[in-house]
């Protein structure tokens, strides 16, 4: 038996929205018969471009007909811009969450959600999904962008993760190697981008020694002092920062390593990428 | 109301049987292996059961080995078999359809270098026997076939079934889980070398089953130790439940005819009833267990509508994908054919002698109106326009 909440009960049991529009502005249809759950999400907009009506019909489980009836909750009253920042996680957080198995439900209404909306923008049926290379589960028809948003929005880390959240990989499994790889890809390119805002940042010089030292004392001093050495700002000239090895690190054989492969990375990584590191000759 | 109809997942253990197990968990509390008298008298107890159990087979009391449930039993058997026969033969053989205490020991084996050919079925439940008889082979070492299905209740040709597998000098097998108690076995008359029983689905307590190994079938212990059970199975008897098996198996045989005919006609009932109220609705199986009655519903999904009849207290399940955290819906209704329409919207009923017809009732008075609702939200349904236009036709499961 699934632990679903009172929520998920009382929208399965009362869905709110059901039903069609007639002649609605933007449809999304997602999903298949086949795969076990399908939504057709409807809306119209008022005067004002904001969503007065919205309907669903859902094929599915309980937790992928309470989602759906979230959804509708959750978009009615918004501009389409507002309604695109709805997430899947949002859908669930409505909800009082959903069992780990059944978030691709909520992927399901989120994805529902945006084929509307491209079918509004481009007044073109909304299509299915194309059946072409981009398909990494053959299963379930799941492409690479598909999962490359579930991961990304979800912060997914497994195999296992991504198969509740997009049903990827939940068939035959001869698709997990690539699902993986998805999974590093995304989660590596996450943790660039994360880190490429600091480095882009104009700084005073004076700004840009204050960083430098507080880099030293938060990510460089703390494992040096660890092997009983140290290292002191001397002088920052341009982008030539000049230190002086302390301690143990001052007759240390690897204090040339040490420079090149943990202060200057440190300090290239939170303060700036052009900066050198020079050891004190005085 | 409270109407249990899901059987053929476990069943109540029965209250003569919970009577006759009371006194093994406070003053019969004696090992039977020790000398003393505390362990003498019950030593006696299990005898008396051992035989209850081989009444209900057909078999003599020295054939039955007490474990601990079906799955057990099914693993003694497969791979005690395949063991005893020190690798001579490569060639395994089981159907598409079987319960996954076999068929997950067949996979595994599979992976360990074994050949191994799975019988199709056909769109009404009927295994192909054409195939098993093409695929017989003198380096076939086993072959396991269940009695009956699990989720359709589909019953299989044993005897015919056995004759064959014999012919080709291999080992028999068969899962009579959901058979037993329910359909007259004679191990007397057949060529069945193992035969696996679980206790649960026949009223008895979880946690005991029993095997039935033919004299002179080569078997190595699954559980090594002590000299339980002629050696085939270690370990401290669990007596209670051993005790409650023997109790149920004495009941079953008792009520057998009588109940069946009863139990079967309330299946009918059932079966008539949702297939004349119903929108959408077909029945999977042909010549099935009396008690079990498998019905899909077109457009809709099985999970929703087992929450919608749990709300009025009938507990029945699903073939459905969603139902079971797996993805994939029943691989049973799959090896059937049956088209996805339907596959995901399987609901299974299973009787039992504690069923009675106002409970069915209850049902066929309320089962149209949640395929009524459930239809209503979902977008296939032919009222809704029936359209399947933007919806990906995608799914290979």
């Amino acid at each position: 038996m699934w632990d679903y909440t009172g929520k998920v009960m009382d929208h399965f049991k009362s869905p709110k929205n059901v039903g069609v529009i007639k002649e609605p502005d933007g449809v999304g249809e997602v999903g298949s018969l086949a795969c076990g759950d399908a939504l057709r999400l409807m809306f119209k907009l008022d005067d004002e471009g904001r969503i007065e009506n919205v309907k669903f019909q859902t094929f599915g489980c309980a937790s992928a007909i309470a989602s759906s009836s979230a959804l509708t909750e959750l978009v009615k009253g918004k501009t389409l811009d507002e309604a695109e920042k709805i997430t899947n996680q949002d859908i669930a957080e409505y909800l009082g969450g959903l069992p780990e198995q059944k978030m691709h439900c909520s992927v399901m209404g989120r994805d529902a959600l945006a084929a509307a909306i491209d079918n509004y923008r481009k007044g073109t049926p909304s299509e299915p999904t194309k059946v072409d290379s981009d398909v990494i589960c053959n299963c379930f028809g799941v492409t690479e962008k598909e999962i490359e948003k579930a991961v990304l929005e979800n912060n997914l880390n497994t195999i296992e993760e991504v198969t509740n959240y997009t049903k990827a990989g939940g068939g035959c499994t001869t698709c997990h190697e690539d699902i993986k790889a998805i999974i590093d890809r995304v989660n590596r390119e996450k943790a660039l981008a994360e880190k490429t805002p600091k480095k882009k940042k104009r700084m005073t010089n004076i700004q840009k020694i204050q960083l430098i030292q507080e880099t030293l004392e938060r990510e460089i001093r703390p494992s040096l002092k660890k092997d009983g050495g140290d290292i002191e700002l001397v002088d920052v000239d341009g982008d030539q920062v000049v230190v002086s090895m302390r301690g143990a690190c001052a007759q240390c054989r690897m204090a040339e390593f040490t420079l090149a492969q943990v202060v200057e990375a440190k300090l290239r990584e939170f303060v700036s990428d052009d900066l050198r590191v020079v050891e004190d000759e005085s | 109301m409270n109407v249990y109809l899901d059987n053929n997942a476990t069943s109540m253990t029965a209250p003569e049987v919970v009577e006759e197990m009371m006194p093994f968990f406070s003053q019969m509390y004696g090992n039977p292996s020790s000398i003393h008298h505390f362990g003498g008298q019950v030593g006696a107890h299990i005898a008396k059961a051992r035989e209850k159990v081989a009444a209900l087979l057909g078999a003599r009391p020295d054939e039955i080995v007490f474990t601990g449930g079906g799955s057990e039993s099914d693993n003694t058997a497969i791979r005690g078999a395949l063991e005893a026969m020190k690798g001579k033969k490569r060639h395994i053989m089981t159907t598409r359809v079987e319960h996954p205490a076999v068929r997950g020991v067949f996979h595994h084996l599979e992976k360990q270098g074994y050949r191994l050919s799975e019988i199709p079925v056909d769109r009404d439940g009927y295994l192909n026997l054409d195939y098993l008889e093409n695929n017989l082979s003198p380096d076939t070492a086993i072959v396991s076939v269940m009695w009956a299905n699990n989720e359709t209740g589909v019953i299989f040709p044993i005897e015919k079934i056995a004759k064959m597998v014999k012919a080709a000098g291999a080992v028999f097998h068969t899962d009579a889980v959901q058979a037993t108690g329910k359909l007259p076995i004679d191990m007397g008359r057949l060529p069945v070398d193992l035969l696996t029983i679980s206790g649960h689905k026949l009223h008895a307590p979880k946690g005991v089953g029993a095997l039935y190994v033919r004299k002179g079938t080569k078997l190595t212990p699954l559980i090594i130790g002590g000299h339980q059970e002629s050696g085939k199975r270690a370990g401290t008897e669990n007596v209670p439940s051993i005790v409650g098996l023997g109790k149920a198996a004495e009941l079953a045989m008792r009520d057998m005819e009588e109940e069946n005919k009863r139990v079967r006609s309330l299946r009918d009932r059932l079966e008539r009833g949702l297939l004349d109220n119903c929108k959408g609705a077909v029945v999977n199986g042909k010549n099935r267990l009396p008690n079990t009655l498998n019905i899909s519903f077109e457009y809709i999904e099985g999970e929703s509508i087992l929450l919608m009849l749990d709300e009025l207290g009938i507990a029945a399940s699903s073939g459905s994908a969603c139902t079971s955290g797996a993805l994939e819906p029943s691989h049973v209704l799959r090896a059937m054919g049956v088209p996805f329409t339907l596959a995901h919207g399987s609901i299974r009923f299973s009787l039992s002698r504690y069923n009675n017809e106002k409970e069915i009732d209850h049902v066929i008075d309320n089962m149209p109106a949640i395929v009524d609702r459930l239809l209503e939200i979902s977008p296939f349904a032919e009222q809704n326009g029936g359209s399947f236009g933007g919806f990906k036709s995608a799914c290979n499961v």
